[in-house]
């Protein structure tokens, strides 16, 4: 089975949790993404997510076993959704499991961020005002001049267990 | 953030030791200033060539997008003084015209070192380990350490790159950055190159490739399709985006995306294959 997946329909969490029981380890962490209402001021109504299936399932791949390698997890899995989601479904779930509670946190933690910055997915939303945008893209188009690859995000969501988890 | 790339090629020299001007100067029927405009185009955003105000309607710099520098006399250091102030957001690679052995690889490996964290990216000179200045590239933070250079009458380039914190990389090709100085310094840099490169050598045109292109999110839009298969004579990725950019009118600049071939990200310098698939990739925003 994939420790990585991209799903076009909603998930059960408590099967991926089930998948990581394990009888060595004495921690679980996960984080799941919801879709919110807002974004930078803006009333958000639904959202679509684009993948690039090939490349996202294997750079998701190689972020979970960097993070099995780094934080000597026992076990970690994360599905990301693509297609149409409405407010309040679950975008993305991270669960990683270890021996012990701050190896699950930390890797947990890891494998969010890694995905958030280095899975070529898209995130489109759309405004209660009809107006429509890509996040992250709409201002390198507006002004070139000041793009780069990596901006500012924003984050969504919260743990599903209390962490250690700073402020990006 | 890491600033955009643009090029600048320093063209407002008075050669006092030459008395040619070095841009003009021909190596296989081509001016240096073409050859060197050719380096830098597919490897940055933006290419500008850098002037004196009384050289602007010189015929073979139209043509090309000049920078003028603002303060006059003060040599290289004043082009690059123009060209951070006329875009200050943007990080520039600067280069000499006095260079006629450099290459392509030299300017990738540069681009590959380079560390936007640092004030500038520079080659250590093969003759005396010092950084040099005019094949190297300045981020936007240097600007106000030019500019204090500048007021305070500390001109030389090579100095302030010295005293600087510059990342400093070790040149592959060490002949890449030799300059000409004199009559026979030139003489004998044309016969080493048109020896190398007889009838068009490099530059002699490449076949055209058939690629498949892949586009997504706010690209996909702009091109209006997801996929296309082209036939184009790009020797690489970036190369290749160029063109697209200016056939569909899209609205990245090569410095925000990503770029992935065979499914796998992969070097805007990666050269294409028949065959290959090739995906641009905007800025993401997955979770």
């Amino acid at each position: 089975m994939n420790a990585f997946r991209l799903s076009a329909d909603p998930f059960d969490t408590g099967v991926l949790r089930a998948g990581l029981a394990d009888p060595g380890s004495g921690g679980y962490a996960a984080f799941e993404g919801w879709v919110r209402d807002h974004n930078e001021g803006r009333r958000v109504t639904r959202l679509e997510y684009e993948a690039f299936a090939p490349l996202a399932l294997r750079e998701g791949e190689r972020i979970i076993a960097e993070a099995r390698e780094r934080f000597g997890l026992s076990g970690a899995l994360c599905v990301h959704r693509i297609g149409a989601l409405a407010l309040g479904e679950i975008a993305v779930w991270v669960g990683a499991a270890a021996p012990h509670r701050d190896e699950a946190f930390r890797g947990c933690r890891y494998i969010i961020d890694e995905v958030k910055h280095r899975l070529p997915i898209w995130k489109k939303e759309h405004y209660e005002d009809g107006d429509s945008g890509w996040v992250n893209c709409e201002r390198c188009a507006a002004a070139p001049a000041l793009g780069g690859h990596e901006h500012a995000g924003h984050r969504h969501g919260a743990p599903s267990a209390p962490g250690p988890l700073k402020q990006a | 953030m890491t600033a955009p790339l643009h090029g600048l090629l320093l063209t407002g020299g008075r050669s006092r030791r030459m008395q040619r001007d070095k841009a003009a100067l021909e190596y296989g029927g081509q001016t240096q200033l073409a050859r060197a405009m050719a380096l830098l185009e597919p490897l940055v955003a933006r290419s500008f060539v850098s002037v004196r105000a009384d050289q602007l309607d010189e015929r073979q710099r139209t043509g090309y997008a000049c920078i003028v520098d603002a303060l006059p006399d003060l040599g290289p250091i004043g082009g690059i003084h123009a060209a951070l102030h006329a875009h200050p957001h943007a990080a520039w690679l600067v280069l000499a015209c006095d260079l006629p052995f450099l290459d392509a690889a030299t300017l990738q490996q540069l681009i590959a070192g380079r560390d936007p964290q640092r004030v500038a990216s520079a080659f250590r000179s093969s003759h005396d380990g010092k950084p040099e200045p005019l094949c190297a590239i300045y981020e936007p933070a240097s600007r106000a350490l030019v500019d204090a250079r500048i007021a305070a009458g500390r001109l030389c380039p090579r100095d302030f790159l010295a005293s600087a914190d510059a990342a400093l990389l070790e040149l592959r090709n060490p002949r890449a950055l030799d300059n000409i100085n004199t009559g026979e310094e030139y003489h004998t840099a044309r016969q080493r190159l048109e020896a190398a490169a007889p009838a068009g050598g490099a530059s002699a045109p490449r076949a055209a490739r058939t690629l498949q292109v892949q586009y997504f999110a706010l690209l996909r839009e702009q091109a209006g399709r997801s996929a296309e298969t082209v036939s184009s004579r790009a020797r690489d990725a970036r190369e290749l985006y160029e063109e697209l950019r200016a056939r569909h009118g899209l609205g990245l600049e090569p410095a925000q995306l990503r770029v992935a071939v065979n499914e796998d990200f992969a070097d805007w310098s990666r050269p294409l294959d028949e065959g290959d698939s090739v995906a641009f990739l905007p800025p993401v925003a997955g979770g």
